[in-house]
């Protein structure tokens, strides 16, 4: 099998999969094909791992393997190329777990249940083929073919003022889709318009050259902003408290558990990697943007009422946390920051998928008016916690293991500026467990108010099944966290010495 | 020693199979699972204390033995381990905790006997035991870190064991915060020091920490701080008193034996950096500890819930255990000697000797709670003719508390008065006077429960019984250490035998011989007997007419001290106050208002401004025409013009 064939079944599964929606005639159907499409999406990131392993192992110390590419406008050097390295690997493996927890998630859903999961898994295609790419072109296409479902399925599926979120979320986000835009051919005439793959631009290979300091210093921010806006930079972040309120629940998964992680990759892979000099000098306002990310996020998370407010505000928080380990540019935070994604791609997930079980029943998402909730669903109410313990960083959950490797990455910068910011946002994880304790202890403990909720069920063996692949997954994380930090070090380790080695102007960038 | 690992492993693995397939299994299985693997895990410990200490010595000291090290996380050039270390203190450790836990475990059958969630409380048992065992024999200050986290999380599932009670619920809330948030120094602590030392191990790797000895103080003092989280110092106790929401058997094990020392134990850990790079630091230690021995026996005078008085009664403990870390006074040249180090010594006595007693009062306490169904001593009073075991155990606790010779508190509490001394004369009274008061409220509250007014009204219709064997016999296996203990070492600290607590534990691993000091064993031991004396005289009688005049002349007084001198109304002003009202809440209003506004205005500027534009494509000719000649008029002036 050819390597472009090979990562591209990531694309292809997922037109399959339209493929049989489109023909599918009831919704025991259209389930069939979500399940048999998102099991085959799982298993083959899983096979990918382990290929990408024995690649290694068998001496291959390319960057990126599995590069293939297949000419597409030739006059434009775009180009579908392929490839992948230790970063992608783990998000295609997390974006697998989730499509696959999130079809779960949304069994019983209704009504338009053909549409819904149409819309679902070209969203899903749109992430797969932003994460095997490495052209810019083909990565902002797949972006935007990730971006765009998210209307209509807020629009239609969604709840509360979901037309009003449904509009801006996307309005923000193509906003940012804009400047990315700018960006990219900023880029790319920026190193000589010979080609848009960013292998090539990072080595000055195949006809690119390196980008003039001056035009880095525009097109970084451009870049680091347009995809900062999905990874919930502030104070670009607005979307996501609304978006995530009036989304479905597998919509709010697939958002914050993957969608949002383009964003950091996004950042790292085009807008750090292929602008160094320009990340050096300027990466300081972003370190401060992102710093208050963390904090400012943590704090609002404290006084929401509306259970999906409060974890929109934690993932600001702990999409910054990302965003700001990137920016402490050294192979640790890197490598953090990318667990991170994980993490919080696993633990977001579990809590969106957790949060709609309990509104699918009670039909409320106000904290107020929930009590009690761990004698009338325990099932629901102990993920729940576990899911709270991971959030707010308990060790043997995937939530420690990121944070800590952020923490001691982001300290190894000596100077007072990094190290002051390091310390503030250390204090996040007070206020996580502030307001993660809170909530536990409102809607959980207790004893049950409303007489309405005496009569609920707990979860259903869809539900259930869901909930535990995550955990699993989350545990499984935080309890043997050394080969997949491994895997991804092998990935960061490359990127992070390009940039720290780039030649640029100004040996002492940072303003103290 | 490989086989150390199971010392962890039997636990986690009884909590995962507890947590997991409790519900289907009943109460009796569920008991059982954790109790023998709790069994196996104590018998594991003694196998290894006594391999252990009955190895030779290299040099004269007992070996620090690494039985197990792997990476476990990667973290650029430094790495964060996991392992086993056993060395003299984590090996005392792993004892008191195996036998406290074993016992809590067995009497947990008879206590909480049908009590909803039985299994959950098993599995929580199990959880908390291997994070503490854990956190003892760490090969890193991460590792350590790692499972101080766990216990935490482990304490704030048991305090809210009952978590159908508002009070339970805000306990275990308070408990996790407020240790999370000196967890947070801690944290900050470790990342100094990793960063500095090029390490996180304890391994005295001289050149490493030599490299980083001016940052040393400062990371160690942060850690410091998370330890005094961990173990109620002033003035973050205000946690510990509400954590006596959680079963009474949980506090007994985490909330007076084992977690709340942990701080002490992290301080022991690091006691060679603190005496070679920070000696001048542990004056904070000191004065820390000292305040906080004093502030928590004064407020356990006034109380008049039986735990709260067990739970200020353990902070003072746990305090004296801090002074005597701080007065360690190094030798010449920075080293630590037998005698600089007899604080180090005598803290980690009393913390062994202090769990067993402290153990055996909380778990007598239950047993008296679970007869009269309250807590509060008014409920209580003449119950010795009831409960024989419970009184007579309880009792000697009192006596070993109290530090009259012949019982384990007071060899122990002897050395730390008189490493005080040596420290400083004033240290030394005021640690004595605190000695004092510990023996005043302790048979305060021991005369309030067995003797004074019988309760006649409350017993009328429940006759208050002895508790079943699965309680008593805990009590007892616990009050036979206390004065095996006791005899042994006060007959050995008087005639200078060796082979007691002090050839095994030493700051340097070096023998040391207790020897009273025997102008303070006599000075300290009246004391002790004239403030039972004293007890005894206001509180014994059915009638208390010295409590009630003292009472009536200090009112003030009291209730300050019954409102713990207002530190939770302090705590309350911050946190809702301030933190609340004055940070969260107006942040969110910016979030939402401020900077969601600002897109909301684009959005509708852009809308406007479409609205605005659209007037230009009306569709009138004429207009058109207009605009038009208007253009070409500008035009040709422009041209004209230029």
């Amino acid at each position: 099998m050819s390597n472009l064939l090979f990562l591209s079944i990531f694309v292809l599964i997922p037109l399959l999969m339209l493929l049989g929606l489109w023909i599918a005639r009831t919704t025991n159907q259209v389930r069939g094909v979500m399940v048999v499409g998102s099991s085959a999406l799982l298993l083959h990131s899983i096979y990918l791992t382990f290929e990408f392993l024995a690649e290694r192992e068998a001496g291959n110390l390319a960057p990126m393997l599995f590069q293939d590419a297949w000419v597409w406008f030739p006059d434009l050097h775009i180009n579908y190329a392929v490839g992948v390295d230790g970063i992608s690997v783990v998000m295609l493996l997390l974006s697998s777990i989730i499509v696959f927890t999130g079809t779960f998630a949304s069994w019983k859903l209704k009504p338009l249940t053909k549409e819904y999961f149409l819309w679902f898994t070209l969203l899903s295609m749109g992430v797969f083929g932003f994460f095997i790419t490495v052209d810019m072109f083909a990565m902002f296409m797949f972006y935007e073919i990730a971006l765009i479902p998210m209307y209509l399925l807020i629009g239609v599926w969604g709840s509360g003022k979901k037309e009003y979120a449904a509009m801006k979320l996307t309005l923000m986000l193509m906003g940012g889709s804009a400047f990315l835009m700018i960006g990219i051919f900023g880029i790319y005439f920026g190193a000589g318009g010979n080609t848009m793959n960013i292998l090539d631009i990072a080595g000055h290979t195949g006809g690119a050259q390196a980008i003039p300091f001056a035009q880095q210093c525009i097109w970084f921010p451009m870049t680091f902003v347009g995809f900062g806006v999905l990874g919930a930079l502030f104070p670009f972040h607005t979307w996501s408290p609304d978006g995530h309120a009036s989304a479905p629940t597998a919509v709010s998964m697939l958002h914050a558990g993957v969608l949002m992680k383009l964003g950091g990759y996004g950042c790292f892979r085009i807008a750090m990697y292929l602008l160094p000099d320009a990340a050096q000098e300027l990466g300081w306002i972003f370190l401060i943007l992102t710093g208050i990310s963390v904090v400012y996020g943590a704090f609002s998370a404290c006084v929401q009422t509306d259970l999906k407010y409060i974890n929109a505000y934690s993932s600001v928080s702990h999409c910054g946390l990302v965003l700001f380990a990137i920016l402490m540019l050294n192979t640790t935070s890197c490598t953090g920051a990318v667990l991170q994604m994980l993490s919080h791609g696993l633990m977001t997930a579990l809590f969106f998928a957790l949060i709609g079980m309990i509104y699918g029943r009670t039909h409320t998402r106000d904290i107020r008016e929930l009590s009690g909730l761990m004698r009338i669903m325990p099932f629901l109410a102990v993920c729940y916690v576990i899911a709270g313990l991971a959030n707010l960083g308990l060790p043997g959950l995937s939530g420690f293991v990121a944070e800590m490797t952020i923490f001691v990455g982001s300290f190894q910068n000596a100077d007072t500026f990094h190290r002051v910011l390091t310390i503030a946002a250390c204090t996040s994880i007070v206020i996580t467990a502030v307001y993660i304790l809170r909530l536990v202890g409102k809607i959980l403990y207790g004893t049950c108010t409303n007489e309405h909720h005496l009569k609920l069920t707990d979860a259903t063996w869809d539900e259930r099944l869901a909930v535990i692949c995550l955990i699993l997954a989350v545990a499984g994380l935080g309890l043997a966290p050394l080969w997949v930090s491994n895997l991804i070090t092998d990935g960061v380790a490359p990127i992070v010495d390009h940039i720290n080695s780039a030649s640029h102007l100004l040996s002492n960038s940072n303003p103290f | 020693m490989e086989y150390t690992l199971f010392i962890l492993l039997l636990p986690f693995l009884s909590f995962l199979f507890l947590g997991i397939c409790g519900k289907w299994l009943s109460h009796k299985v569920a008991g059982w699972v954790g109790t023998l693997s709790l069994g196996a895990v104590a018998v594991l410990s003694y196998i290894t204390a006594f391999t252990y200490f009955t190895a030779d010595r290299v040099d004269g000291v007992f070996p620090t033995i690494t039985a197990f090290n792997t990476t476990w996380l990667p973290l650029g050039d430094l790495h964060f381990d996991m392992g086993i270390l056993l060395d003299p203190i984590s090996v005392m450790m792993l004892i008191v905790i195996s036998t406290v836990s074993l016992m809590v475990h067995i009497y947990s059958f008879g206590y909480m006997h049908g009590e909803r969630g039985f299994q959950r409380y098993y599995a929580f048992l199990s959880l908390f035991t291997m994070s503490m065992l854990g956190l003892v024999v760490a090969t890193n200050i991460f590792q350590m870190y790692l499972f101080w986290e766990l216990v935490g999380v482990s304490s704030y599932l048991l305090i809210g064991f009952y978590y159908t009670t508002p009070a339970a619920i805000a306990a275990s809330k308070k408990a996790f915060i407020v240790t999370r948030f000196a967890d947070m120094f801690f944290l900050i602590g470790i990342l100094i020091y990793g960063y500095y030392c090029k390490s996180f191990g304890f391994e005295f790797n001289e050149a490493g920490f030599a490299e980083g000895a001016f940052m040393l103080p400062t990371a160690l003092v942060l850690m410091f701080i998370g330890g005094a989280g961990k173990s109620a110092m002033f003035p973050l106790h205000i946690w510990l008193p509400d954590a006596m929401e959680g079963p009474t058997p949980v506090s007994a094990l985490i909330h007076a034996a084992t977690m709340v020392v942990a701080g002490v134990y992290q301080i022991a850990r690091l006691f060679p950096l603190w005496i070679q790079y920070a000696p001048d630091s542990l004056s904070i230690v000191v004065w820390v500890g000292a305040f906080t021995a004093f502030y928590a026996a004064a407020v356990a005078c006034a109380q008049s819930d039986i735990k709260r008085v067990l739970a200020f009664s353990t902070i003072s403990q746990i305090a004296f255990m801090m002074v005597a870390l701080g007065v360690c006074l190094p030798g010449h040249e920075s080293v630590i000697d037998a005698h600089g180090s007899l604080g180090y010594m005598a803290s980690m006595f009393h913390l062994f000797t202090h769990a067993m007693f402290k153990a055996c009062l909380f778990l007598g306490a239950g047993c008296i709670i679970h007869a009269v169904h309250s807590n509060e001593m008014s409920a209580m009073g003449g119950l010795r003719k009831y409960m024989p075991i419970t009184h007579v155990t309880f009792l000697i606790s009192c006596l070993a508390i109290a530090g009259i010779p012949f019982f384990s508190g007071f060899s122990s509490k002897d050395e730390i008065i008189t490493a005080c001394f040596e420290y400083s004369p004033v240290v030394g009274w005021w640690m004595t006077a605190v000695a004092a008061m510990t023996a005043f409220y302790m048979f305060r509250l021991y005369y309030g429960i067995f003797w004074g007014t019988e309760n006649k009204e409350l017993h009328a219709h429940h006759t208050p019984h002895e508790a079943p064997l699965s309680m008593t016999l805990p009590l007892i296996v616990l009050c036979i250490i206390t004065v095996g203990v006791g005899i042994y070492t006060t007959l050995g600290g008087f005639l200078g035998w060796g082979g007691s607590f002090g050839s095994f534990v030493t700051a340097n691993g070096e023998d040391y011989t207790i020897h009273f000091n025997t102008q303070i064993a006599i000075t300290s031991t009246v004391i002790a007997l004239i403030s039972i004396a004293l007890a005894t005289y206001i509180y014994k009688g059915e009638k208390q007419p010295v409590a009630d005049r003292l009472y009536n002349a200090f009112p003030r007084l009291h209730r300050w001290a019954y409102k713990r001198f207002y530190m939770d109304e302090v705590y309350q002003f911050i946190t809702h106050r301030i933190i609340f009202a004055h940070i969260s809440k107006p942040i969110a209003w910016f979030d939402r208002h401020v900077v969601d506004g600002f897109f909301d205005f684009l959005a509708w500027g852009t809308n406007a401004l479409g609205f605005q534009i659209r007037g230009l494509q009306s569709g009138s000719v004429q207009r058109y025409a207009y605009v038009f000649f208007i253009g070409v008029l500008l035009l040709i002036l422009t041209i004209l013009i230029f």
